[in-house]
């Protein structure tokens, strides 16, 4: 069955040599899919095959590369001509001096260090809570430790929109500790931390970490926190790396979240401060703030892209 | 919801064949071990357990206290039933849900459709799939405001790409995102590109799972293109593409942030209004609170059974 592939390769991830497997068994399959190789292999086939795989790859590239191409270029162009119908191929002429005026007017550089500072710290917070929770439920086992992990995953099942109103009423008064969050990097941070899909990732992943392993290093009188740091920690580079990009690329997109919590200009997100200042400035100036708004995620795409693909279909049926 | 408390469960069974003095020492030492070892991972967990009980156990329930309350000049009163049939009396909530609806519908005949069709071609093509991959996920990286924001330059009725593309075909130019008849299409398109690029590799990992030797026993069967897909790659990605349709049911009826960006929310004559985007208004517009969570509930209520119905699927599916 397919979900047993998917469920095997979840698990796999845990070890390399499982993985390479893993990845053999697709190969091979990879060699006999919907159409035959026997009719690949003949000269209709052959002409078929490359005329569809050009099409497509022109498609696509015009599709989803198309829009990148005209934000990077109608932010070098003049406002007329970003406006001008019919709208032009190339710049007729180059205006990187809408980079630097989008920089300074917009004030990106505020933007972007505050969106740095809410997904770091909130990428330090998931690492260090949900891990740490994930730890305690998959190898030590406290009472009442199947209670709570049912209660987190049971948070899956409410729709998050419905939660927001009464999540935003928490955060303006916080209960027992009396403190109102508005306008705090808290606001973003703690919340973060109540990911149930990034603990139940991690505790599956722990899960498949052999008890002997742990036992041993007890056994030599390492305390819990010392066999996380020096066992458990190393072994899961590959789960904790997924978890970072998408707590880090989570709070990149966010939009709702912040621009309740955050009002202040001063301390808004990307996101939502471009789309409040938005009508106030000519288009090619917003055009290029866009351009400079999407270089970070792109970028961590392009590096961790491997990461990325492999932690979507581990992730991918999140609830 | 309080944190739980410490109560190491009766687990010191005395040993059978142990007697006297020498049982009741090792079953204190046994008692006080287990003490220890749920100190230590109660220790563990109380950063998780303090932030969902913060922001997520709390607020769930918060969200059923205030949908039956009242908020007046500072004062909480008791409303027993009257914001709920205040919702429901409220005309824009027929219009909201009429729209969320529709937005569900056409995002999954695009937003579902598309991907698998995708997935099914790419899987075939033995050249050049990380690229399309990469250029398929490309979107999802993207700043929701960035996107967004491209996509209204793309749909401006004067100078925007999609009428200067409907031309080169001779058909007549729209108004997008201005007209009542063509706004929400204009919103869904916008965001399947924006967000299909997850279904998609989904999808191709679990293409890739299928083992080749169905199509060739197919083939004997003298079984065309077609029947293959029917009889061979549907099946074997039932589980898979029934628990997407229903995560995507679920995210697409909360559908926010597109619809917000776009067109500010309401979009002419409402015609772009969804529920959530009804409950924001409440809460945040008009600062009623009540009625926001009371039509989060029935939200609630209606998402319940999509999720019920999932969860039993996404388990059948790890045994």
């Amino acid at each position: 069955m397919a979900s047993n592939t998917l469920v095997s390769r979840r698990g796999s991830t845990a070890r390399k040599s499982a993985r390479r497997g893993n990845e053999g068994a697709a190969d091979r399959s990879r060699q006999r899919t919907l159409i035959s190789p026997a009719q690949l292999g003949r000269r209709r086939g052959k002409v078929f095959y490359w005329v569809v795989f050009a099409l497509v790859m022109v498609l696509f590239t015009v599709v989803f590369l198309g829009p990148l191409y005209w934000m990077v270029t109608g932010g070098l162009k003049t406002t007329q001509e970003v406006v001008q119908s019919p709208p032009t191929a190339f710049p007729s002429s180059i205006h990187t001096e809408n980079y630097k005026q989008a920089w300074t007017v917009m004030d990106l550089s505020r933007l972007l260090f505050n969106t740095l500072y809410y997904a770091f710290g909130a990428l330090a917070f998931q690492l260090i809570f949900d891990v740490a929770a994930a730890y305690s439920l998959s190898k030590l086992r406290p009472v009442f430790g199947k209670v709570i992990l049912g209660m987190m995953l049971a948070t899956l099942m409410i729709p998050a929109t419905v939660l927001v109103v009464p999540q935003y009423l928490t955060v303006l008064d916080v209960p027992v500790f009396q403190r109102n969050l508005v306008n705090s990097p808290w606001a973003i941070w703690l919340p973060s931390v109540t990911n149930a899909f990034n603990i139940f990732l991690l505790k599956r992943f722990f899960d498949s970490i052999p008890g002997e392993l742990l036992d041993a290093a007890a056994m030599d009188g390492a305390s819990p926190l010392r066999t996380l740091r020096s066992i458990v920690l190393p072994i899961s580079r590959p789960i904790l790396g997924v978890v970072s990009i998408f707590a880090v690329v989570g709070v990149w997109k966010d939009f709702l979240w912040p621009m309740l919590t955050l009002p202040d200009p001063n301390k808004q997100t990307l996101n939502v401060g471009i789309y409040s200042l938005a009508s106030g400035v000519p288009e090619n100036v917003l055009i290029a703030a866009l351009t400079i708004a999407s270089i970070p995620t792109l970028l961590i795409f392009l590096i961790f892209q491997r990461n990325i693909m492999s932690g979507l279909t581990a992730g991918g049926l999140k609830g | 919801m309080s944190a739980p408390t410490l109560s190491p469960r009766k687990a010191t069974r005395p040993r059978p064949g142990h007697s006297g003095p020498a049982r009741r020492d090792s079953a204190r030492e046994e008692f006080l071990r287990a003490v220890r070892r749920n100190i230590s991972a109660h220790g563990f967990l109380i950063g998780a357990v303090l932030c969902f009980s913060l922001f997520s156990w709390y607020p769930m329930v918060r969200e059923f206290i205030l949908a039956f309350q009242k908020n007046e000049d500072g004062k909480t009163t008791w409303a027993g039933w009257s914001n709920l049939t205040y919702v429901f009396n409220d005309p824009a909530f027929w219009q909201a849900w009429r729209n969320t609806l529709l937005f569900t519908v056409l995002a999954l005949l695009l937003g579902f459709l598309v991907p698998f069709v995708i997935a099914v071609v790419l899987n075939e093509f033995r050249h050049g799939q990380g690229y399309l991959r990469l250029l398929v996920y490309l979107p999802v990286m993207l700043p929701p405001v960035a996107s967004v924001l491209l996509f209204k330059y793309f749909y401006d009725p004067g100078y925007g790409l999609f009428n200067r593309i409907l031309a080169i075909f001779h058909l007549p130019e729209q108004q997008w995102l201005q007209d009542t008849t063509t706004s929400m299409l204009s919103v869904v398109i916008a965001a399947t590109w924006m967000n299909m690029g997850g279904a998609t590799l989904i999808y191709l990992a679990a293409l890739q799972g299928i083992p080749g030797e169905l199509y060739e026993a197919a083939e004997l069967d003298g079984a065309g293109l077609l029947r293959k897909i029917w009889h061979v790659t549907i099946p074997q990605t039932r589980l898979i593409l029934s628990l997407l349709l229903l995560m995507q049911i679920i995210a697409t009826m909360q559908v926010f942030t597109e619809p917000f960006l776009l067109t500010n929310g309401a979009g002419p004559e409402g015609s772009t209004t969804t529920v959530v985007y009804l409950i924001y208004q409440y809460a945040f517009n008009f600062n009623n609170y009540g009625s926001a969570a009371a039509l989060g509930l029935v939200l609630l209520v209606v998402l319940a059974g999509f999720s019920a119905v999932y969860v039993r699927l996404s388990r059948s599916s790890e045994d």
